[in-house]
């Protein structure tokens, strides 16, 4: 095992010597350009703001900030939508099914909710979103 | 004894020593790259680029001119033998191929001493992504969802520049060994 080591230790070695002082500042510079473009490039999915519409038209953008209700007047009555800094919900809706507000907190950018009976719909829209639940 | 009389319609091709050892290094190029196709990969246009050992040695021991010929005519080479010549990754290649060596043709004048074949090999690799990177967002997937993929090819530009300079650099030292240079000579 130990064997093994120093045998790998030398192996290393052999091939670090072709490496002069500039290489490693290269080679550092390229692993700092991968990090960077990684943190940069991945950290989508923070939505920053939550788009109600209402009837097909936009009925507000609030941002994720501040805790606020919103209430949305429909054609068969009000959707309540709560926001709180880095998510939404729609808390009650007059629909018979309940589907959106049974999908609980959308946290993720792309996500959204939509109460058809009462032609309501809430979604999370971010710099980088995940994905666009809709047109996916 | 009648003379012969060359003919008008024929041309005659003579090859100096230069276009025999471009041919040379090309071929073994177009062997690497065409090896390396029957390798599976995970992603598209992640590849180890072997055949750029090539394009680094002859560049160091030939010079930029030399290394631009070898490199094109592998690509152009390359695509034929493996039925992409102008498939899109033909041109993905291409714009590869030309920034790297654009990017070399700068890097070779860094100070020897400090920067050898890996800095060549890791800049270039890098120069290739980005072209490729480019013409797919410009032309091929117009979509900013190309970028991100970005941070894996900078992943892989960086392995692979490295495991090919350091190979290149071992070529190079040990050709010079045979000419009884030592390495560290050849680093001064």
């Amino acid at each position: 095992m130990k064997q093994r080591a120093v045998a790998l230790q030398r192996w290393l070695a052999a091939w670090a010597a072709y490496l002069r002082a500039g290489d490693f500042l290269v080679l550092g510079g390229a692993l700092a350009v991968c990090v960077l473009s990684a943190m940069t490039l991945w950290q989508g999915g923070h939505p920053d703001k939550a788009i109600i519409r209402a009837g097909g038209r936009v009925f507000a953008e609030v941002d994720l900030n501040a805790p606020r209700i919103v209430d949305v007047p429909g054609p068969i009555g009000t959707t309540r939508i709560e926001v709180q800094p880095g998510r939404a919900r729609v808390a009650s809706d007059p629909g018979p099914r309940q589907y959106c507000v049974r999908q609980g907190w959308l946290n993720s950018a792309g996500a959204v909710a939509i109460c058809a009976p009462n032609e309501v719909s809430l979604s999370l829209s971010g710099r980088n979103a995940d994905y666009d639940s809709l047109n996916y | 004894m009648p003379t012969m009389t060359p003919s008008t319609t024929e041309i005659e091709l003579k090859p100096t020593a230069d276009d025999h050892r471009v041919a040379r290094h090309a071929a073994a190029a177009i062997v690497l790259t065409v090896a390396e196709a029957a390798i599976p990969l995970p992603l598209p246009g992640i590849k180890p680029g072997l055949a750029n050992i090539i394009t680094l040695v002859v560049l160091a021991r030939w010079g930029w001119r030399e290394a631009a010929w070898v490199a094109l005519l592998r690509v152009l080479v390359g695509s034929l033998l493996l039925g992409q010549f102008l498939a899109p990754g033909f041109f993905l290649s291409l714009t590869g191929g030309v920034m790297s060596l654009v990017v070399l043709g700068v890097a070779m004048h860094l100070p020897k001493r400090w920067f050898g074949p890996v800095s060549q090999s890791v800049l270039a690799a890098f120069a290739h992504i980005g072209g490729q990177v480019l013409v797919a967002r410009v032309w091929l997937v117009p979509h900013d969802g190309v970028f991100y993929l970005v941070p894996i090819f900078a992943l892989a530009a960086t392995v692979f520049g490295l495991a090919n300079g350091l190979i290149a650099a071992r070529l190079l030292s040990e050709e010079l060994a045979d000419q009884g240079v030592s390495a560290a000579d050849a680093a001064k």
